[in-house]
């Protein structure tokens, strides 16, 4: 972990209410696809833990969805401004380049998903992914995923591809899951942890610290108590109790 | 210039010591930092038998601090004193402050008198305040009588000395400062969180899963200044002060109103290093105010 000043060179809105933003500056510090950082917002006491969707030594993206009064307030800042941000902090993926990837991504959950691409790009594999939403306007940046994926697409409302679940959408479409990489609301989580084998999961949780200090957001795992700040955000799939 | 303070058998080096619960048990934080530069730390709250805490969320945030309803998720005493502390020694060589809560007199007693073996204990501090745990230990921090009681029943069992941490959900904190003194307190730390809640304005309910917890952070200063001042005027044993305080100007004002060591609780949790800053900061406000010696200025607000 390091605490390193950042500045904003691009804040663009990607879809109704998700923002792409980049921050550039000493990233060195964030070492793993699935670690997030927290930024501390000029109006708000506590900092914000976002996961890192790419990384460099000199920056990271971060895809961000207004849910609060803080993430409307980012969505607002310009090109230029400097932020004190947290890098480096949770622990990743463990990624496997002798396991079929399939990526599994619900909503905003998609975040970290595009780290994990430009891994596997590296290593010239192309991983498969699924990624649900509520609806069309919830999904964002199809094209780059197209490019760079297998991807299979599914919306609640039917509006754009499957209709339907993840869990459903690959049935539907008979892919075999190896080993899923998976990120998305709790109740997609425990569906794809319940229909495939393997794999590992990214949880949220309100955070005081995001450091492993405070204990805000321990979780019961099958393997004792853990911190989704310090232990987490992933976590093997297997250990996780829904 | 001079930031050293003896408080009841122990030097410490300057007066500033992570609050329980903010700091895990310390060793975390030695990622980031020496901190042996740290006066002492304030360990976290541990029971005789490892508790799992509250459901989540647990975390609250408020314009100038957060509520948080841990619910004392810890360990266990034992695996605190042969695991944790063991971690904490590698990197930490001063002692540190064990602090304990409980359910009944008998768990508060038990507990301490395991911290009572362990030489890198300095301090117990009692929490009979912790307001997120049903009967944990918040019933002996609003009933005077209660917490003279529980502390004599300590006192018989247990020789280091024993800080006491006042809940500020009380109508008088004073009385509570002058009973858990006649029951045979060495110190008083003080306050604690204040109760509090905060609501979704988007489902219509708590954020909180135990609906209420502990507020804390710079918004509860000038609370906990007050009380550290009234309490001071009203017993004669130390105080340690604490409650939003997240800066070195926090730290001389707190001295002022009558604390001799503090405690920094909610900052850290938004600063890793903040307990670095104000004891690097110390002497340069110390200058600025042309203070020489941190013990001439120990309670001198009149």
């Amino acid at each position: 972990m390091k605490n390193v000043e950042l500045t904003i060179t691009k804040n663009d809105k990607v879809s109704k209410d998700i923002y792409l933003m980049r921050l550039e500056g000493d990233c060195s510090s964030i070492s793993n696809e699935g670690e997030f950082i927290e930024i501390q917002l000029p109006n708000k006491y506590l900092r914000r833990p976002i996961s890192v969707s790419s990384f460099s030594q000199n920056h990271v993206d971060i895809l961000y969805k207004i849910l609060g009064q803080g993430t409307k307030e980012m969505s607002n800042y310009e090109v230029g401004m400097k932020l004190d941000v947290l890098v480096g902090l949770g622990n990743g993926f463990t990624l496997y380049d002798d396991k079929k990837p399939t990526l599994i991504a619900g909503g905003i959950g998609i975040a970290p998903m595009f780290a994990l691409i430009e891994y596997f790009n590296k290593k010239n594999i192309r991983p498969t992914l699924i990624y649900g939403a509520k609806s069309k306007e919830d999904l964002v940046l199809i094209d780059y995923l197209k490019e760079n994926t297998n991807l299979y697409l599914c919306t609640d409302d039917g509006s754009f591809g499957f209709q339907g679940n993840v869990v459903d959408c690959i049935k539907n479409n008979n892919l075999e899951v190896e080993y899923f990489y998976g990120c998305g609301p709790m109740r997609m989580l425990q569906a794809i942890s319940s229909s495939f084998k393997e794999g590992q999961v990214s949880l949220e949780a309100r955070m005081g610290c995001g450091f492993g200090a405070c204990m805000g957001c321990s979780i019961q795992t099958k393997k004792g108590s853990k911190r989704v700040c310090k232990e987490g955000p992933v976590f093997l799939s297997s250990e996780v109790i829904y | 210039m001079n930031t050293k303070i003896k408080f009841l058998n122990h030097e410490y080096k300057n007066p500033i010591i992570p609050a329980s619960g903010t700091f895990g048990f310390g060793y975390e934080f030695a990622e980031y930092y020496d901190i042996n530069i740290l006066g002492s730390i304030s360990l976290k709250g541990t029971t005789l038998e490892a508790r799992y805490g509250n459901p989540l969320p647990r975390i609250a945030e408020c314009p100038a601090g957060l509520i948080n309803s841990i619910g004392l998720q810890n360990p266990g005493v034992d695996n605190v004193i042969n695991e944790e502390l063991i971690k904490l020694d590698k990197v930490y060589s001063d002692l540190v402050i064990a602090n304990v809560g409980g359910h009944s007199v008998q768990e508060y007693v038990e507990t301490c008198k395991k911290f009572n073996n362990v030489d890198k204990v300095a301090a117990i501090e009692l929490n009979i305040s912790c307001p997120n745990v049903q009967g944990g230990g918040m019933a002996f921090g609003v009933d005077p009588s209660v917490a003279k009681n529980l502390i004599i029943e300590i006192k018989k069992e247990c020789t280091k000395p024993l800080i006491v941490k006042l809940s500020p959900n009380v109508t008088s904190i004073v009385e509570m400062a002058k009973a858990v003194e006649e029951g045979g307190a060495d110190a008083i730390s003080l306050i604690n969180t204040l109760v509090g809640m905060r609501i979704n304005l988007k489902t219509g309910q708590p954020i909180i899963a135990v609906k209420k917890g502990g507020y804390s952070g710079p918004g509860i200063f000038p609370v906990a200044l007050r009380m550290v001042y009234e309490v001071k005027k009203a017993v004669s044993i130390p105080l340690i002060g604490m409650g939003g305080v997240s800066s070195a100007y926090d730290v001389i004002e707190m001295m002022y109103a009558g604390a001799s060591l503090v405690m920094v609780g909610a900052q850290n949790l938004i600063d890793p290093l903040v307990c670095k800053k104000i004891i690097e900061d110390l002497p340069i406000v110390m200058k600025e105010l042309n203070i020489d010696d941190l013990n001439d200025i120990i309670g001198k607000a009149k």
